[in-house]
């Protein structure tokens, strides 16, 4: 594989980022499924970085899973999303950054389609008007969080306490990428690198010392694709997209998986636990699962934030592995505490996986 | 006046301008061939073997120079940058003092490969057994064989159809006409080198519009067993042993299909050349939505541009053929010559 060939191709998909003043908008999901990234993404960004990000409880979901799922009307959505554009504008913001892959590409499908047809984005301040009395202006710049990132991945190495290192042997951690189908498959000029090769993920990964790993079926969707899972007799079609890109990357022997969609984790993760239940089957080394993490999870532990503080001990495939492979400090005792030492107690052993 | 005493310039020195310049010279003009690279011939120079009867593409070239006489300058790495009219025409070269007046202007500047690479899912320039047909033709040109990069012999090839043709996602809407032929052609030829290979073509129609092609693709599918389906490639990968999994729908068998290859054979389309983009702006030449230069009429005048004096000849107008090129050229010299006729008289 000719990496040459690929940065000739993410030399054409750059985007603008804007470099502070953030509102930021939170995912539906993403707060239960890994409940410590969105409090990494803005430690880090206030914190470490020093920016002004906005961060409300007024808004609202943006509609996009019911939208994709066919029940909620496209023009209903639009005046949700409005909304959301009208609180940046009261709040006095610029540049809205969504935490959800799927939010990011609704957003930029709703844009996109005002830009094309104003006359519906006319109706649709109409609707917002009438329904709330509000008014916006629509965004300066429109990024996913993990485009901040990707932007700040620099200085995020630098203020770095471990790399993606393998402390015994000095190679660099293998980590393979996973990027929501909703960051650029639908619009490959709004994504870091475009829809093919993306480039958001694998440019943290290098850029924190590790090695990115290219495999047949990494351009597969992980299985969270709405239809898949929300309708229970479709689930299996869900597991089956999975366990394809588990057995696609399996002889890479990736150490982890990166993503930046609130799904895309939720189901690499927990889809291993449910084969290796069904078949008995694990993808990473010495039979443990093969730990998925999101960005900020990640950030947070190149930073060293302690990693139960990120919420790693709500996966199921457990972290462990890799933090001693990367020497990262953690307390086993207190994986399943809380705050104030409360016991949040502990999930049940899978019988044949090792998730530690 | 005599056609002795007045000049054309032919730009572009393909087979379309150095057939038409053969037919001009020969009725007595003078003519200069303007080439912007540094030898004449086209495309044709990097070609082996021609369909659908395998003649010998340096043959071709060959007699259609061997038309040429005394009257013809040729002029290699020319590049024209100004033109001006005053009755006549004053041609500018890049680089050169020397200027070139002429009575008329034969426009012939030919076509470019569609630029595989903007094919991204494809992964040419990426994977590293994923090339262009017209890489394959300098393969048979040259004699090389045709082995993986680790020196190993190839035993299963994938011919993709349309890249770079009739895909919107690609900004290309037409069809290149020619490359369905050319896949049937080459993999002929790869049987003929190689019997064991598996050769699959990957298409979404085929147009065998031209005398004989369609009895080549039957010879293809009846004595070469070369396997044709019916689907075209959404996208393919890099197997670790650099092997290509293609991933492609068989739509008459209407069931998705993986299969691994050793080597992906993409048939590029044809698209107006950068020179002739160039040249039709340079000199108000009307240009179609897919950027070939635009005809008068295109069907009693399709030789004729919209500039008086200046001629259209080849594939600067559309994909054609040797024999269509060819035969466009001679229509074109005859234009000009009852055009420069009527000045005389």
């Amino acid at each position: 594989m000719n990496v040459e060939g690929k940065k000739l191709i993410w030399q054409d998909y750059q985007k603008e980022i804007a470099d502070n003043n953030y509102y930021y908008v939170r995912s539906c999901v993403r707060q239960t499924f890994f409940p410590g990234s969105e409090t990494a993404f803005l430690r880090i960004l206030k914190t470490e970085l020093n920016k002004d990000v906005c961060d409300q409880s007024i808004h609202t979901s943006c509609t996009g899973i019911g939208y994709h799922s066919d029940v909620v009307p496209i023009e209903t959505t639009m005046t949700v999303v409005a909304r959301q554009f009208a609180l940046m504008t009261e709040a006095g913001y610029k540049n809205f950054v969504p935490s959800c892959i799927t939010s990011f590409g609704l957003y930029t499908e709703v844009l996109e389609t005002w830009h094309h047809f104003p006359e519906l984005e006319a109706r649709i301040r109409e609707n917002l008007r009438k329904a709330t009395g509000r008014e916006f202006e629509k965004p300066d710049n429109l990024a996913h969080a993990s485009d901040v990132i990707f932007k700040f991945r620099k200085e995020i190495a630098a203020k770095s306490k471990y790399r993606l290192i393998n402390k015994n042997t000095g190679e660099p951690i293998k980590v393979v990428d996973h990027i929501g189908c909703h960051y650029s498959k639908m619009f490959p000029g709004k994504g870091i690198g475009g829809a093919e090769y993306p480039y958001v993920l694998a440019g943290m990964i290098e850029e924190w010392g590790g090695e990115v790993i290219d495999y047949p079926e990494r351009r597969h969707c992980c299985g969270f694709g709405f239809r898949q899972y929300l309708v229970k007799q479709n689930r299996g079609y869900s597991l089956a997209c999975s366990r394809k890109k588990f057995e696609s990357m399996e002889p890479y022997e990736p150490e982890l998986i990166l993503t930046n969609c609130p799904g895309c984790p939720m189901f690499l993760d927990r889809w291993q636990y449910a084969i290796n239940e069904m078949e008995g089957k694990s993808y990473g080394k010495n039979g443990q699962g093969i730990p998925v993490m999101t960005y900020e999870e990640l950030a947070g532990l190149m930073l060293g934030y302690d990693p139960w503080d990120l919420g790693l001990q709500v996966h199921q495939v457990g972290c462990e592995s890799l933090l001693d492979k990367i020497g990262i400090e953690y307390d086993p005792d207190k994986k399943y505490k809380g705050l104030e030492d409360k016991e949040l107690g502990k999930p049940k052993t899978p019988s044949n996986i090792l998730f530690v | 006046m005599t056609r002795e005493s007045q000049t054309i310039a032919v730009i572009g020195g393909g087979p379309a301008g150095l057939e038409a310049s053969a037919k001009l010279t020969g009725l007595g003009y003078n003519v200069f061939i303007l080439e912007k690279n540094t030898e004449v011939g086209g495309h044709l120079l990097d070609w082996d073997r021609l369909f659908p009867d395998q003649q010998n593409a340096s043959e071709v070239l060959d007699a259609i120079k061997a038309g040429l006489n005394e009257n013809t300058q040729i002029l290699t790495g020319a590049e024209v940058v100004e033109i001006s009219e005053n009755h006549r025409f004053d041609i500018k070269l890049a680089g050169s003092p020397q200027k070139i007046t002429a009575d008329a202007i034969l426009v012939a500047t030919g076509f470019d490969v569609f630029d595989a690479r903007k094919k991204e899912e494809y992964g040419y320039g990426i994977y590293d057994h994923v090339i262009t047909s017209a890489e394959l033709e300098t393969y048979f040109k040259n004699k090389k064989e045709i082995l993986k990069r680790n020196g190993s012999p190839v035993k299963r090839i994938a011919f993709i159809h349309c890249v770079g043709s009739r895909d919107e996602k690609a900004g290309v809407r037409h069809c290149s006409r020619v490359c369905c032929v050319t896949a049937v052609k080459q993999a002929i030829e790869v049987k003929e080198l190689y019997p064991d290979v598996e050769v699959y073509l990957f298409y979404m129609d085929l147009r065998m519009f031209g005398l004989g092609y369609e009895e080549l693709y039957k010879e293809a599918q009846e004595i070469y067993n070369i396997r044709f389906i019916r689907g075209r490639l959404s996208e393919s990968f890099e197997n670790q042993d650099g092997t290509i999994m293609v991933k492609v729908e068989d739509t008459l068998a209407g069931k998705p299909m993986r299969i691994n290859v050793d080597l992906m054979v993409l048939m590029v389309g044809i698209l107006a050349s950068s020179g002739t983009s160039e040249m039709g702006s340079k000199m108000g030449i009307g240009i179609n939505s897919n950027g070939f230069l635009k005809p008068v009429n295109s069907h009693f005048s399709s030789q004729i541009s919209n500039r008086a004096g200046v001629f259209l000849a080849g594939t600067c107008k559309s994909p054609k053929n040797i024999e269509e090129t060819l035969s466009d050229a001679r229509a074109a010299a005859v234009l000009i010559d009852n055009y420069l006729k009527a000045k005389i008289t």
